[in-house]
């Protein structure tokens, strides 16, 4: 399949279908330039390890902010019905609204800048990793607070030894999306005006309508995201190798 | 005076409520267990029997009446109570060593006393090979053998058994009853075992109790003196077979009536 849509892509670039879209082989080019340098030497040449580096901060930063916040305040939301019926309506208000809407909200708050993207990202992956923790807790088998009660496990201590252990495969679910989403608002959090950053490289790229450049970053994204969902994915299995349902 | 009941139940009724509708579970219930008995609770679904099984675990609370074990109110879930459930109920992120540990360690006993009380009720139901391995990987058979373990590791006098082998197959089935009475015989331990199963309730029990529904009531109270082992295909267990499936019917028709 890849294999296919490069052909593709070779194929409608030399054919000139458009003008406007590189070939491969630029492409190529450029990402070698964009990763040692040496070609054009230009302003992106051999830039590629600062960019990655501080979208990659951000990503996770933002990720392991989003996590500090979501992972607890799910645990009450699940477990204690007061911290449900106090934070779950306002939590599900501003679900609807759009990691993208927060944009200019969010540069007012936070400025032009690195803030801005950290903040969207965080908000970006709170949802996924807040609803996940949510629904693991409140699916526990009901027979489960039985079997440990009847085996001398009440009250508190049920919390470490059942609700815990039982929705972490969920809970693992919520992270996996949440980074992933972290990856996805990254781009957008970049538009804010930083100088470093693959969102902002795509950004200039169509600003000096440099195409492969814009196509350079968006492989690059492409890969990085992958290969931490990877990362995530192989902790996953390895934590969760009771769960038959947990091996992706 | 006579000897303490391991178990009491005097008039006890349950009565839930769902929405705007009661339910009556349970009504007027009474039975007297002695120590080492072993019982089933039989009847159609709706009659009360699980209902009944679980006010003896202290899961549920009768609405009026008593439940007392050695004479005292059983008000919450203790580990001398132990329930296997149909659905087992093991802790599927816990080995077959750890589930059977579990109660071990929540009463808070030194790692050694565990590893010893493990390994003995591992051995005890033969699943030494799969120590460490999860519930998900076991058959049912064997998953119902992590939980008699697991409630036997706890130290428990009565064990409380709610259709235990209903949704396992035939072979297997009759194993486990084999091993459950092997076990029962050797321990002295009481068990209560719901079923739906006239065979299983004969085979088993010393004494059946049979139950109706529409309002859950126990219809009769029969003690077998059938010698063991029991031979399914008897003319004897035959006849009890009849006698008790025309009691577990008897309520079709009173209603006809």
């Amino acid at each position: 399949m890849p294999l296919l849509l490069l052909a593709f892509w070779q194929v409608a670039t030399t054919q000139q279908w458009t003008r406007l879209i590189p070939t491969p082989a630029q492409v190529g080019e450029t990402m070698v330039d964009f990763a040692w340098g040496g070609i054009y030497d230009d302003a992106y040449s051999a830039t590629l390890v600062t960019h990655l580096l501080a979208s990659m901060s951000r990503v996770y930063g933002g990720f392991a902010l989003a996590a500090l916040f979501a992972l607890p305040i799910g645990l009450l939301i699940g477990r204690i019905p007061a911290a449900r019926m106090l934070l779950d309506p306002f939590l599900q208000l501003m679900r609807p609204i759009p990691v993208t809407a927060w944009l200019p909200l969010s540069m007012i708050l936070f400025g032009l800048g690195a803030r801005s993207a950290f903040a969207l990202v965080c908000l970006g992956a709170f949802y996924p990793i807040l609803l996940n923790t949510v629904f693991g807790v409140r699916a526990v088998d009901p027979k489960l607070f039985e079997a440990a009660a009847m085996l001398g496990c009440k009250g508190n201590a049920q919390f470490f030894k059942v609700v815990l252990p039982a929705a972490v495969p969920s809970i693992f679910t919520g992270l996996r999306l949440g980074l992933g989403l972290a990856w996805f608002v990254i781009v957008v959090g970049e538009m804010t005006g930083v100088p470093e950053g693959l969102g902002a490289v795509i950004m200039d790229g169509r600003t000096l309508s440099r195409t492969e450049l814009v196509i350079c970053g968006m492989i690059v994204i492409g890969v990085a995201g992958y290969l931490s969902d990877r990362v995530v994915v192989a902790v996953g299995n390895r934590l969760l190798r009771w769960s038959p349902a947990n091996h992706g | 005076m006579a000897e303490i009941p391991i178990i009491d139940i005097k008039g006890v009724s349950k009565v839930f409520k769902l929405q705007d509708q009661t339910i009556q579970a349970l009504s007027d219930a009474s039975i007297t267990i002695r120590k080492g008995e072993f019982i089933c609770l039989i009847g159609a679904s709706g009659c009360g029997k699980s209902t009944l099984l679980r006010i003896m675990a202290g899961f549920e609370r009768p609405s009026s009446g008593e439940a007392l074990m050695w004479g005292k109110p059983i008000e919450e879930p203790e580990p001398s109570r132990g329930m296997v459930f149909q659905d087992y109920a093991l802790f599927p992120w816990l080995s077959v060593r750890d589930n059977i540990g579990f109660g071990p360690v929540a009463r808070g006993l030194p790692t050694a006393e565990v590893k010893a009380i493990v390994d003995k009720f591992i051995e005890l139901v033969g699943l030494q090979k799969f120590a460490t391995a999860y519930p998900h990987q076991l058959s049912g058979g064997m998953k119902q053998r992590v939980a008699i373990a697991r409630v036997l590791a706890n130290d428990a006098e009565l064990v409380l058994m709610d259709e235990p082998f209903g949704a396992l197959d035939a072979m297997t089935r009759e194993r486990l009853q084999d091993e459950l009475l092997e076990i029962w015989q050797r321990t002295g331990l009481t068990v209560v075992f719901v079923t739906h199963s006239v065979e299983e309730a004969i085979f088993l029990a010393g004494r059946v109790v049979v139950m109706t529904p529409g309002p859950g009531r126990i219809e009769s109270d029969n003690a077998l003196d059938l010698p063991r082992p029991r031979d399914v295909s008897s003319p004897e267990f035959n006849d009890i077979r009849r006698v008790l499936g025309a009691k577990l019917h008897s309520h079709h028709g009173k209603k006809a009536a």
